[in-house]
């Protein structure tokens, strides 16, 4: 059960690999009070998901969905609908990205840093005040 | 310049150092720091002073110690917090591992998402969308208002990062006088660097050219409205690098990137409406579908990757003058 399970991952290695990435980026999420780098994790966390999208589209042997020579079979070309997905992500992940990037320089000129730790104590003890 | 450069520097240099010194506490706002607290030497004529005195330094020894405490408990949460939040993060890497452990493999061609709908969309897409890329068929036809949900998406991000860091040139206000003239950053940089002029006068045309190919070409071969519109908004952005922003003002304003965004959009919406309601209909909706493999053929889609290329063009140099200056 156990080395087919392993067996399994290894045949999926795409999947495994976005798999993988995915936690590394949500390890940075958590672990790093840096909000630059919280916005690198969050990037790796959507580059994982595109390798995931797509490697689930792939089909071992067979061509990109662009109709060559007017073969229309569909034996001749991989899923074209995850292609279309994985577009649609990373249109979503560059605004997120630069919605994060600019909320992170207005509170950098705020108070003056970039720990998250630091501005919300900040802001808590304006708060206060 | 190297002067000016210097200059910056050693104003930094000189607040990392009186930071080190613990002179001044830069998370104060140059107040100063906690612990340079001024020795009082003419209160210790009297013993009724110097009790005042005492009292004030247990007081103080208490705080500290208090703070002592605190601060040991915040290492222990970090401590734990860190630990647990690896732990966490193995636990749903296993749990998702497990799962693509009993995913079907990778590049089966019997795989359930293989269904019909992709089938379908390979087999007809030729002849209903007249496009051969199938991908920009499926996603500017059959799905066309999910693209425009993505441009949307993307115009509303544009607005985000413009109502967060625009800066009116034209406001009364002195403090954000004092940001704009902070943020213009040409005065660090050579004015007019020659060996990136001529290499953006041989590389903007061609970077150009290219993304309007891209662009263009988006139903016969890989590459489309998003694709190229990337493409367009980084030539955008080193023709402004090399020459500045006397030049680009000419050619690009703000009020030409508002008027481009909203015409190409209220294009899209509009003439995808018009053919999803004729489609649903049954209407001849009179949009030719022409030869397919030829430039202008395929219907909606060029005139559709021609707007989508233009929001995303836009858009990708608007983040940047945003981002460095503040406007365009």
């Amino acid at each position: 059960m156990d080395v087919s399970l392993v067996e399994h991952l290894l045949l999926n290695i795409e999947e495994t690999v976005s798999i993988v990435l995915f936690g590394i980026g949500f390890t940075i999420l958590l672990l790093h009070r840096n909000l630059i780098k919280k916005i690198m994790g969050m990037n790796i966390m959507d580059t994982a998901t595109y390798l995931f999208l797509a490697s689930k589209g792939y089909i071992t042997g067979r061509a990109v969905p662009i109709v060559v020579d007017g073969i229309q079979d569909v034996s001749a070309y991989i899923n074209p609908v995850p292609s279309g997905l994985v577009l649609t992500g990373i249109v979503v992940s560059v605004s997120t990205t630069a919605l994060m990037l600019a909320l992170t320089i207005r509170l950098y000129e705020r108070y003056h840093s970039l720990d998250l730790d630091e501005i919300l104590i900040l802001a808590k003890e304006e708060e206060q005040i | 310049m190297s002067r000016k450069k210097d200059n910056y520097e050693t104003s930094r240099w000189k607040k990392f150092k009186s930071w080190v010194d613990g002179e001044t506490d830069p998370l104060d706002h140059g107040m100063e720091a906690h612990e340079a607290i001024p020795p009082r030497e003419d209160i210790y004529d009297s013993a009724a002073h110097e009790k005042a005195v005492k009292e004030e330094l247990s007081k103080i020894y208490g705080e500290d110690r208090r703070a002592v405490l605190r601060a040991r408990g915040i290492r222990y949460f970090q401590r734990f917090y860190k630990v647990m939040s690896v732990v966490l993060c193995l636990g749903i890497i296993m749990v998702l591992l497990w799962t693509v452990a009993s995913l079907p493999i990778t590049g089966n061609a019997s795989n359930p998402d293989n269904n019909e709908v992709a089938a379908r969309y390979i087999e007809k897409g030729l002849q209903e969308t007249g496009a051969v890329n199938i991908v920009t068929g499926m996603i500017l036809d059959y799905r066309a208002f999910d693209t425009f949900g993505e441009s949307c998406v993307l115009f509303i991000g544009s607005c985000c990062v413009l109502v967060l860091l625009r800066l009116d040139g034209d406001s009364k206000n002195e403090s954000i006088r004092k940001m704009i003239a902070e943020s213009d950053d040409r005065h660090f940089e050579p004015k007019n660097d020659i060996i990136l002029q001529k290499c953006a006068c041989v590389l903007v045309p061609i970077i150009m050219i290219f993304g309007v190919y891209i662009v263009l070409n988006g139903h016969l071969s890989p590459g489309g409205g998003f694709s190229g519109g990337a493409v367009l908004g980084s030539g955008l952005i080193l023709y402004l690098n090399a020459f500045g922003y006397g030049k680009m003002g000419k050619m690009f304003t703000e009020k030409l990137y508002k008027r481009i965004t909203l015409c190409a959009l209220t294009f899209y919406c509009l003439a995808k409406s018009y053919s999803f309601f004729t489609g649903a209909n049954h209407l001849e909706s009179g949009i030719p579908l022409g030869t397919p493999g030829a430039i202008l053929s395929s219907g909606l889609i060029l005139p559709l990757n021609i707007c989508v290329g233009l929001v995303v063009a836009c858009t990708m140099y608007a983040f940047y003058t945003l981002f460095r200056k503040g406007g365009m």
